[in-house]
Parts: C-alpha cells; sequence; structure tokens
C-alpha cells in the first residue's frame, strides 16, 4: 500500500516536471462517440483534433508562453440529459473552450451550462436556428443555420422539382424537426400542398407504417429532416413499398454514408442540401481530406472540416488576445475573421456564421453531385 | 383498402421478427426467470458475423448463387451465437444462478453492454450495408400492395422455425426435460434431469432463434450497426410480455401482435385520435396496449400463472 502511494507520488511530481516548460490549454470536444451517429461524431472529433495536432505541432506562443493544446474529447450519446451532463464536466475540467456538440437537441441545452461557466463554445454542426437565439454570448457556430438551409430546400422542392404536393417526415430531434418545419413553410409559401406531415425518431429502422400511409396520399416530394442513419434504410423501403416520388433530405443524410446505405434504392430522383459548400468547393478542401486521411486514415464524413475551421477559431482567437481566458479571448473571437478550410471564418451579431452558404446535390453515377 | 392491407403485411413482417426474438427470451425466463438483456445484442452479433462471412465469400468466390452464400452465412452465424449463448451462460449467468434476483439482470445488461463494446471495436462504429441476397424488388400480389421476396421469406421461416421448436418443446425428451426445469429445477434434478445440460441448451436455442433473427433483420433493412439489436430486443421483451413472458405461444402471439399494433397504430393514430395524436407516438400506442393488458391480465395474454421466482 505504502509503496502504492510513494509510486502516486513520483508519477505526480513526473507530470507536474513536465508540464512545467509550456502551459497546457485543454479545448473540450463533445460529440456522440456511440450510438447511431457515432461515425458523424467520430468524424467531428477527428476534425478538431487534427487542428489541435497541427497547431501543437506548429508551436503557439500565447502571452509570450509556449502552450500545448490538449483536445478533452466527451461522448453525449446524441442525449440532451448526457450532453449536459458532459458539459458540466467539461466545465469543470476547466477547459478554455468547447467544439460541440454535434446535435442541436444537446448543443441547445449544453449551451446554458457553457454561459453560466462562462466557457464559448463553437457548434461545427448544429444548425438549429434556436441556438443562437437564447442571447448568450459566448455561443457560435461554423454551419450555416436551417432557416437559410429550409428555405433554400422548400423554394427548390417547388421551382425545380416542380412539387404540387408534398409529404414531410421529421425524426422529432431538434435539428430534424427544426429543419423540416423551416422546410414546410417555404414550400408552403411556393404554393404547395402538404398532404403528410409524419414522424419517425433517431433510433428507428422501420418506417413501413408511416411510408403506407404517406403512399395513399400520393405526394410528388418526400423530405425527410434526419440524420443518413434513417434516412438510407428509408429511401430503401419507399423503393420497396413502390413509391416513385422523388426523396429530398437535408445536411444530415448528405454523406458518403448515405450512398452506402441507401445503395441500390438510390437514383437520381434522390437529392439532399448541405450547409455550406461541398468539401471540393471548400477553399481548403481538397488539402483537408488528404491530411485528414493520412492521420485518421478514413473518409471525412461530413462536419470534421466545420470542427476544424471551430477550434482553430478559437486558436486564433487565443493568440491574438494573447490569453486563454475567456474573458480576455471572447471580443477578440466575435470579430474574428481567417480563411479556414470551409471558407472565410467570421461571426455576425449572434454567432452565427456569416455568409453561411447552402449547396443542394443530386444523387449521380454513385455519388453525390452538387447543383 | 390496400393501404390497410399493406399495413397488415408491414405488421406481419416486423411481427414475425419480434416473435422469434421474444422466443429467446421467454425461453430463459420461463427457466431461469432471467431477462436476457444481451439477447439483443445476440442477435446484432448473428448479423454481423453473417455479414462477414458474406463479404469474404464475394471475395473468394463472386459468382456463388445468393441462396447458398445466404445458408453458408447463416451456418456460420448460428454457431457462432450459439458459442456466445453459451459462454454467457456458463461464465456469467451460472454463477449467479443462486445470487438476490438482481444480480443476474444487472450482469445481464453488462453483458449487452459487453457484446456491443465488443462488436464496436470489431465492427466499427459505422453502419454497414447488409447484402440483400434475397430480392428485395417488390410484387404485387394484389392491386397496390407491395410484397418483397425477403419479406415473404421472412414471414415464412419464422413460421416453420417456430413450428419446429414447439415440436422440439412438446415431443421430445430434451424439451420435456426443459419443461420440468421450467417447472423446478430442484425437483427436475432429484428426477434425473441434468439441468445445467438443460439450461445451457436453452440459451444455446435462444442464441440460434436470434441469429436466424438477425440475418432476417439486416436482410430485409439492408443495414447492420453494433448498435442494432437494442430496438428490436427491447420490442421483442415487449411482445414476450404482451404474450405472457415464459410462455412460448405467448411470445410467438405476442411478437405478431406487437408488430400488427405498432404498424397500424403509426397507421390510423392520427385518424383514431381526431389528429390529436401523429405518428410521432407510434411507440407509446404498442405500450398504451401493453399497459392495457397488464392491468387486466398482469400475467400476459396466455400467460397461465404467476410462477413464484416472477
Amino acid at each position: 500500500m505504502k509503496k502504492t502511494i510513494v509510486a502516486l507520488a513520483v508519477m505526480g511530481l513526473g507530470f507536474t516536471g513536465a508540464h512545467a516548460q509550456e502551459m497546457v490549454v485543454k479545448i473540450g470536444n463533445v460529440a456522440p462517440l456511440t450510438g447511431t451517429i457515432a461515425h458523424l461524431g467520430k468524424d467531428n472529433e477527428n476534425g478538431a483534433r487534427l487542428a489541435v495536432e497541427e497547431a501543437n505541432a506548429k508551436g503557439v506562443t500565447i502571452g509570450g508562453k509556449k502552450v500545448k493544446f490538449e483536445l478533452v474529447g466527451e461522448d453525449d450519446q446524441a442525449d440532451p440529459r448526457t450532453g449536459t451532463t458532459v458539459a458540466q464536466r467539461l466545465v469543470d475540467a476547466g477547459v478554455k473552450g468547447v467544439v460541440g456538440h454535434l446535435n442541436s437537441g444537446t448543443t441547445i441545452p449544453a449551451s446554458r451550462i457553457y454561459d453560466q461557466g462562462g466557457i464559448p463554445m463553437i457548434s461545427p454542426s448544429a444548425t438549429n436556428p434556436k441556438l443562437t437565439q437564447q442571447g448568450y454570448k459566448g455561443v457560435f457556430r461554423t454551419i450555416a443555420n436551417d432557416v437559410q438551409q429550409g428555405s433554400v430546400l422548400g423554394k427548390f422542392m417547388v421551382a425545380d422539382l416542380g412539387a404540387k404536393k408534398v409529404a414531410i417526415i421529421d425524426d422529432r430531434t431538434a435539428y430534424g424537426q427544426g429543419l423540416a418545419d423551416e422546410t414546410e413553410k417555404a414550400a408552403k409559401a411556393g404554393g404547395a400542398q402538404i398532404v403528410a406531415r409524419e414522424f419517425t425518431t433517431d433510433k428507428a429502422t422501420d418506417f413501413n407504417a408511416i411510408l403506407t400511409k404517406i403512399r395513399a396520399t400520393a405526394p410528388d416530394v418526400i423530405f425527410f429532416g434526419g440524420m443518413d442513419a434513417q434516412a438510407g434504410p428509408m429511401l430503401r423501403q419507399l423503393k420497396q413499398l413502390g413509391i416513385s416520388a422523388k426523396f429530398l433530405t437535408g445536411d444530415g443524410g448528405c454523406s458518403p454514408e448515405m450512398i452506402k446505405l441507401g445503395g441500390e434504392a438510390l437514383s437520381s430522383s434522390a437529392y439532399c442540401s448541405m450547409a455550406g459548400l461541398p468539401l471540393d468547393k471548400m477553399p481548403g478542401g481538397a488539402d483537408f481530406r488528404e491530411r485528414y486521411k493520412k492521420r485518421f486514415n478514413t473518409d471525412v464524413q461530413i462536419y470534421s472540416p466545420y470542427a476544424y475551421d471551430a477550434t482553430n477559431a478559437f486558436i486564433n482567437a487565443m493568440e491574438k488576445a494573447g490569453s486563454v481566458e475567456a474573458a480576455k479571448y471572447l471580443p477578440e473571437l466575435k470579430k474574428i475573421s481567417f480563411p479556414g478550410v470551409t471558407g472565410n471564418v467570421a461571426f455576425d451579431d449572434k454567432g452565427d456564421i456569416k455568409e453561411g452558404s447552402v449547396t443542394l446535390y443530386q444523387f449521380k453515377d454513385g455519388n453525390w453531385v452538387a447543383m | 383498402m390496400e393501404t390497410l392491407i399493406q399495413q397488415v403485411v408491414n405488421g406481419l413482417v416486423i411481427g414475425s421478427v419480434y416473435a422469434l426474438i421474444a422466443l429467446g427470451y421467454t425461453m430463459v425466463y420461463g427457466i431461469l426467470g432471467l431477462i436476457n438483456f444481451a439477447h439483443g445484442d445476440v442477435l446484432m452479433v448473428g448479423a454481423l458475423t453473417a455479414l462477414q462471412t458474406m463479404l469474404f465469400l464475394m471475395g473468394v468466390a463472386p459468382g456463388m448463387s445468393p441462396v447458398v452464400m445466404l445458408t453458408i452465412a447463416l451456418m456460420v452465424a448460428i454457431p457462432v451465437c450459439m458459442m456466445i449463448g453459451f459462454t454467457m451462460e456458463r461464465l456469467a449467468y451460472r454463477r449467479l444462478r443462486n445470487a438476490p434476483r438482481l444480480a443476474p439482470l444487472i450482469t445481464a445488461i453488462g453483458m449487452s453492454f459487453l457484446l456491443q463494446t465488443l462488436a464496436m471495436i470489431l465492427w466499427g462504429r459505422n453502419y454497414h450495408t447488409f447484402p440483400q441476397l434475397i430480392s428485395t424488388t417488390p410484387m404485387q400480389p394484389i392491386e397496390g400492395v407491395f410484397v418483397t421476396p425477403v419479406q415473404i421469406f421472412i414471414v415464412v421461416a419464422s413460421a416453420l422455425i417456430m413450428i419446429g421448436l414447439t415440436l422440439l418443446v412438446n415431443k421430445t425428451r430434451m424439451g420435456r426435460a426443459m419443461r420440468a426445469t421450467a417447472e423446478n429445477h430442484r425437483v427436475a434434478s432429484l428426477m434425473g434431469v441434468d439441468t445445467n445440460a438443460v439450461i445451457a441448451f436453452t440459451f444455446v436455442i435462444g442464441a440460434a432463434l436470434a441469429a436466424v433473427a438477425g440475418v432476417m433483420y439486416a436482410s430485409n433493412y439492408g443495414i447492420a450497426h453494433y448498435g442494432m439489436g437494442f430496438m428490436p430486443g427491447l420490442k421483442a421483451f415487449t411482445a414476450a410480455v404482451l404474450g405472457g413472458i415464459g410462455n412460448m405461444g405467448g411470445a410467438m402471439l405476442g411478437g405478431i401482435l406487437l408488430g400488427l399494433v405498432e404498424s397500424l397504430g403509426a397507421g390510423y393514430i392520427e385518424h383514431l385520435t381526431f389528429g390529436f395524436l401523429n405518428s410521432s407516438y407510434q411507440d407509446i400506442f404498442a405500450f398504451i396496449i401493453l399497459g392495457l393488458v397488464l392491468i387486466f391480465k398482469p400475467t400476459g395474454l396466455l400467460g397461465e400463472r404467476v410462477s413464484d421466482r416472477a
């Protein structure tokens, strides 16, 4: 027993010794690392990790001190309650900024915890408009929100797809519901009739029941607000039920994973939208893809470039302010403007990304092709 | 009308899968009074093992006929799941057989996490496309009602397996031993029944059923994932309770019934409640039925007596 204590004490000394030369700055990252969209969560974490590792390799000096960034990854399981728990854990751990969360449903409740803890947060992927409407000072996002995306989607289905009757499904998450509502508004404004509004969950695989119900209303376009894990099987079931309506979904279904999961059911009548630009059209996209692949030996899913830019926004703001303390660097973060992988990173008064763009894609020759 | 028939078809297909999984729950419960929460995850291992086998076969013998490939995949997945079932019982549950009831229950939840995490390490976090070896091109036996060959396969195979299992339990020597052990395992062992072997056998059969159900489930939806066992596991558990846990006929009835209730519920809940509830209450609808059945018939639809262990 005594020996253990001595050993621990020695180890403790060892740690403080190593850390004395450089200041360690913890940056939190929260995303679902387990559960149905763990692949997207890991992608976000990888994006943030790449930014941190590159900054460390380059060597960053803040306020005259050499700084080593450390990424503290937490798993919120895409669950709002777990999201607030891990948010509190990050606050207690003394992180200086948080990249996350992935889902709107977890980001919105967690943002309150960060606000109380005085820690700024930048979500790389939460697109629900509510997030930045709460009046918190330290809440930002590097991705366009759903008001922008939904209005583009709604207009697109009426004007370009010629939809008169539209069926809308959402997965009852803050993201899916928010996007579906905005799309519905825009489609109605364009003159389309909403013939069905159905609901599922973010854990479901069987949609036969609601699709059968939708089939009876003979829509021209079916819109789904949700993630690829549901959109893929949903598309297969559409085909199995003999439904020939066009299928449209938001950024959650605009992934390489969706192409795998949709399989043969994907055709040129499948469309999706993506907040921001395609990886190829991002200013630093091609280069990012290579560096990412080299480091993690896997492909970019969706949001990792946004997580990468979010992390760099923190690092840049800290460098500019010459401090890692939120009170000091927050003013710099508010007026930051630098060329990121996804485009120019700059925030408006509310914390939304400026000039957030939305791109539409059609499935063609085995891939999502920007229209 | 075709919408109604289609909903019944949808319900029958998913209900057959629930029934198969529910059988595994109910057999183990009938004999041990244990709810094996890892059962859904055995299903997942079955599906992913079959997937791995198929990918391997596609690599070495690309021209192989789909039916042969599926059969081989099943022949690999079933023994792997049987081994998992056996190992779980032998290493974890057997040691806790005389422990307070909570201990094996918590252990079962632990087993579930263990299997999921192992699968996550082995197969990764991503969803996998499951080769749909049985055609999913829809046919229209009735105008406006679409049925795919894989759905027909699921319903027919489930029915055959359930008949086989009923025969096994009611007509064979092992079946008699199982029933005796379920009745009272101490007395059964005094009568010369090797209860340890019987219990292990039950786990192994349950796991085999889960493997088949997993392959069916994955074939139908075309996807597999380390977390895929959770939802069907939960639903099948509900089905088992609905039918009367511990009762095999009840599990089958409960499974089919739950499938139908879910499907028809999602399809008609809005009309039934005049727009007050919508399809986001699909699951609640199923659980309301469960609640009602349990209030008026606490032992489930076909449950005969509350065993002293329940």
